[in-house]
Order: structure tokens, then sequence, then C-alpha cells
């Protein structure tokens, strides 16, 4: 049992965090802050979890969202992918497991995982539409989004979605207004067999371990924690019966990064293009003042009125 | 003067200097409807481009603007060169004489030109401006397509949208950097700019740089009365 978040205090609290702390401001710069806030981490323990969509429900009830009612599609996730108006999906997947021949039901919550090297952010073209707090949460702010989708490409996890109403990017945002006043996410807040837990990354992977060390006693000798280290380590983080195998809880990444096509766009594309473009501009330019104009001179003019006199020919 | 050699509404206008007629009043506003669009779709597409560039969002009403016109000027822009491929891809096939052209490029840009050989409606520089040009319009409006979020982006993964993110951006500096040579030609070449403002030039223009033109203008019945300018 990890212990539970106290219920907060009725008086004001002035926020733990705000825009100086911080650490990534997308498509500008951020003067580093004073000092780093402690890490905090999400962690979901998929073995501990019933799909019972407390965390689903309890995500729209805080955050204020109005998904549509849904159609029963014949599976268990509702609404079918994460949405604008829904910042956490409950994904159900089927799994025999060809060792013990159990049929084992995994269920993940997909949500944003708060990458420490967040790949919407350094996708992101307008200033300050993406930020990262030095606690590790990355965010959207609104007013400044202009709704690209260029976030959707630089996400190595699929999980910001535009909206077809305000035209801006949103996902989880860690319930950082809840945690900037001492509280843990709505999700966890509602977990009832705390699956979902809220905490510092330390004391987040310090509780894995006797969670790993319990499923490895019965009997998943592959179970670990998902924090994978190709996009930094994250701030939501996982524990796994499969940890071997993440692709089994539907399709989680086993090696995510930033993919090398949006590096190569952000990264190398960028400045060689400004350059090239830069440099062709220069070349013109020096040509002028070396060269000078081609300009017609009066001999070109006398020769095209010969020509159109003698009807074609050079010479009367 | 014979009978045949002067008309009131020929292509070549004698005098002092001679005129020749070199694009039609439909040619220009084509021209310039595709040049306004392609100036707009660099300004707006290189603020989203370079985070230092991003102020020139504010040249169409900010961010969110920016983004909703941006490929609907493309779309613009791919209709309107549309209209241009019709009229001058004809005069744009390689010609034997490009070739020759070609290998005294470095004496064309010393402004030596009477060292190349004469050549007929467009160079083979103009050549290239143009079929570059097409080549990557194509590029550019089906890798926008793919990436147009608001409309298309339920009809590709994210793994292709991201192949045509580079691909755009890709394109899309090539496409400034063939602009920048055709801007910077058409002023290093006096004379140039009123055939796209008025649409003629002078003969003496005519005569220097696209000599083998001009010959067809003068003794060719069929460009002289009564027929369309060339395009």
């Amino acid at each position: 049992m990890f212990p539970p978040i106290a219920n907060p205090s009725v008086t004001d609290v002035t926020p733990r965090f705000s825009e100086k702390d911080l650490v990534r401001r997308s498509a500008s710069t951020v003067p580093a802050p004073a000092e780093r806030l402690t890490e905090v981490a999400k962690l979901i323990d998929v073995s501990k979890c019933i799909g019972c969509k407390a965390c689903q429900t309890a995500c729209i009830e805080w955050n204020d969202t109005h998904p549509a009612v849904g159609v029963n599609a014949g599976v268990y996730e509702n609404p079918p992918d994460l949405t604008p108006d829904m910042f956490t999906l409950m994904r159900f997947s089927e799994w025999d497991n060809p060792e013990t021949n159990n049929l084992e039901w995994l269920i993940r919550k997909d949500g944003c995982m708060h990458c420490e090297d967040p790949g919407c952010l350094k996708a992101c073209p307008a200033p300050g539409a993406i930020v990262q707090y030095s606690n590790g949460i990355v965010d959207f702010v609104h007013e400044n989004c202009i709704g690209c989708g260029y976030c959707i490409k630089g996400c190595p996890f699929d999980i910001p979605r535009i909206s077809r109403v305000d035209h801006t990017a949103y996902k989880c945002t860690l319930c950082s207004d809840r945690v900037a006043v001492g509280q843990g996410p709505a999700c966890a807040k509602a977990c009832p067999t705390q699956a979902i837990v809220f905490g510092t990354k330390e004391e987040m992977k310090q509780h894995t371990e006797g969670r790993i060390t319990d499923l490895k006693a019965r009997g998943y000798a592959n179970a670990g924690l998902y924090d994978p280290p190709g996009v930094g380590g994250t701030h939501v983080m996982y524990v796994l019966h499969h940890a071997d195998q993440p692709e089994l809880y539907s399709g989680l990444p086993k090696e995510p990064r930033i993919s090398p096509l949006v590096e190569a766009w952000k990264g190398i594309t960028k400045y060689a293009g400004l350059t090239v473009l830069g440099v062709a501009a220069g070349v013109g330019l020096l040509h002028h003042l070396v060269m000078g104009p081609n300009r017609v001179s009066d001999t070109d003019e006398e020769n095209a009125e010969r020509l159109v006199r003698n009807d074609g020919h050079d010479s009367a | 003067m014979t009978a045949h050699d002067v008309e009131p509404d020929r292509v070549v206008h004698p005098g002092k200097p001679v005129t020749v007629d070199r694009y039609t009043v439909g040619a220009r506003i084509n021209h310039w409807i595709t040049a306004a669009s392609l100036i707009l779709l660099a300004l707006s597409g290189l603020a989203l481009f370079h985070p230092s560039l991003f102020f020139l969002s504010g040249l169409f009403g900010g961010g969110q603007f920016t983004r909703f016109i941006h490929p609907w000027i493309g779309v613009v822009l791919f209709f309107s060169f549309f209209g241009l491929f019709i009229r001058f891809w004809k005069a744009n096939l390689w010609k034997r004489e490009d070739g020759a052209w070609l290998t005294r490029f470095r004496d064309v840009l010393a402004n030596h030109e009477e060292n190349a050989p004469e050549v007929g409606k467009y160079n083979a520089g103009q050549k290239f401006v143009f079929w570059a040009m097409s080549i990557l319009i194509v590029i550019l409006i089906s890798s926008g397509l793919v990436v147009w979020d608001q409309y298309f982006s339920a009809y590709t993964t994210v793994g292709q949208q991201r192949v045509a993110l580079l691909i755009h951006a890709i394109a899309a500096v090539a496409i400034i950097g063939v602009w920048i040579i055709h801007f910077y030609s058409a002023f290093w070449v006096r004379g140039t700019i009123p055939a796209m403002t008025r649409g003629s030039v002078t003969g003496g223009w005519a005569w220097r740089h696209h000599r083998k033109w001009l010959r067809e203008l003068v003794t060719k019945p069929g460009g002289r009365s009564g027929s369309k300018p060339a395009e």
C-alpha cells in the first residue's frame, strides 16, 4: 500500500511552480531556472488495474471535458481512441501466453508519458505553445497553440489530438493545476486499487521495486518498470508484468524515441535550409557587385532594328 | 517595306527601339497570381519552419491564421501554376542548342552572352527554373496535402506524415532557392521585367538574349500579323 495523498486543505495555497520553473519552451528559449524542482512521476501499475475506467471518468470530470456519448463498437475501449476530450484511455488487449497457456487480459491506461525529452515540444513551431516544467510536467498552453498538428508527428506515443472546435492540441496535463497545489492527478485520486500512484520520481521508483519483487514471486519473471531511456525517461511510468514485451499492451513502443525523421526535419534541415537560402541570396548579391548588370547595348537595338527592316536578314 | 511586313497588331513592332511582344495579358495575370501565391507561401511557410522567423506569422494575423491560410494559398498556387505550365511547357522542351549554351554558362555569368549560341524563347537556365518549379510544386502539393491536418490527417499514418513533413520542408527550401535564381536573373538581365509587366521587350533585348526567337518571329509569317504572341 502506497500512502495516499491527503485531501486538499480548504485554505488558499500558493502554487508550487509557475512560469519561472520552465526548463523548455517550444520554439523559444527560457532562462535556466534558479533551482530544479523535485521531479514528479505517476506510476501506473498495470498488474493492479481492474479496468474500471474510474481514471477516465475522473479525468473528464476534473478537466471539464465533454466527450460525446459513444456507441458500442464491440470492444471494451470507450471511446475507441484518445480524443481532444479524452486525455486518457483504458486500452484492453487479450493475450494468449504461450508459456502458461493462460489468457491474459492486459489493460493499459494510455495517455501522455511526460517525456524528459519531449518530441511534441521539439516539433512545435509556435513559441510557448508547449512547455516543460522542471518537475518534469509537459504542458500545452492553448493560447499559444496554432493547431498545426506538428506535436502529433513529434510524439513517439501518438498522444496529442487536435480539437476541431478551437483548433488547438489537447493531451493529459498530469493535472499540473492540481500538482501545483500539492495534489495528485485526478486519475490517481480516483483509482480504487492504487494501480495509479503519484509522487516524486524517486519515490515511485522505490515503490516499483517492491511491486516487481512481488510480481516475480508470482511467476512473472520478466516483470519490470517501463521508464524508456530513448526519450530520457518519462514522468508517467508503467509497472508491466511482461516488461520485455511492452508491445503486448496495445502497442506500447518497446524503444520509443523521437523519430529520426523529426530530428532531421527540426535539426539539420532547419539550419542547412536557411544557410542554403542565405548563401543563394549572398551569391546573387556578390555576382551583381562583381559582374554588374547585363544591359542591352545600343548595338543590340540597332541589330534588332536592322533585322526587322531587312525582313529577317542580318545585313542589308 | 513589303506588304506582309508591318501590321499594326503584329508581334514585332518596328520603331526606335523595336518592341517585341513576349507575354499576353492572360499569361501576365496568371504569372502574377502565381508569384503572389509563392511569396505568401514562402513567408507563411518560413514562419512555421524556423522559430526565429515565427514573427512572419504576424503578417497573416497570427499563428492560427497562418496555419489556416498557408495550405489554401498552396491550392491557389497549384492551379495557377498549372495554367502557366499549360502555357509554357512546349517552349521549355530541351533543344539541342541548350546543351551548347550550358557549356558557355561561365561566359553568360560573366556578361559575355555573345560567346553562347543563339537560343529560342527560353535559354537552358530559364528551362531549369521552369522544370524545377514544376517538379517541386507537384512534390509540395502532394506532401502538403498529407500534412494538412484539418482535412487530411485521417487518411495517412503519423509515420507517413513525418516523411511528408521532411520532404515538404526540403522541397520548400529548394523552391525558394529556385525563386531566388528566378528573381535575381530577372533583375540582373536588365530589360526583362517589362516582359511580365507591360508584356513586351525591346528588340535589342530579344536580339541579345533570345536571338533565335527574334529571328523566328521576324521571318515566320505565322509569328507576325494577327497571330497571338508566342508564350
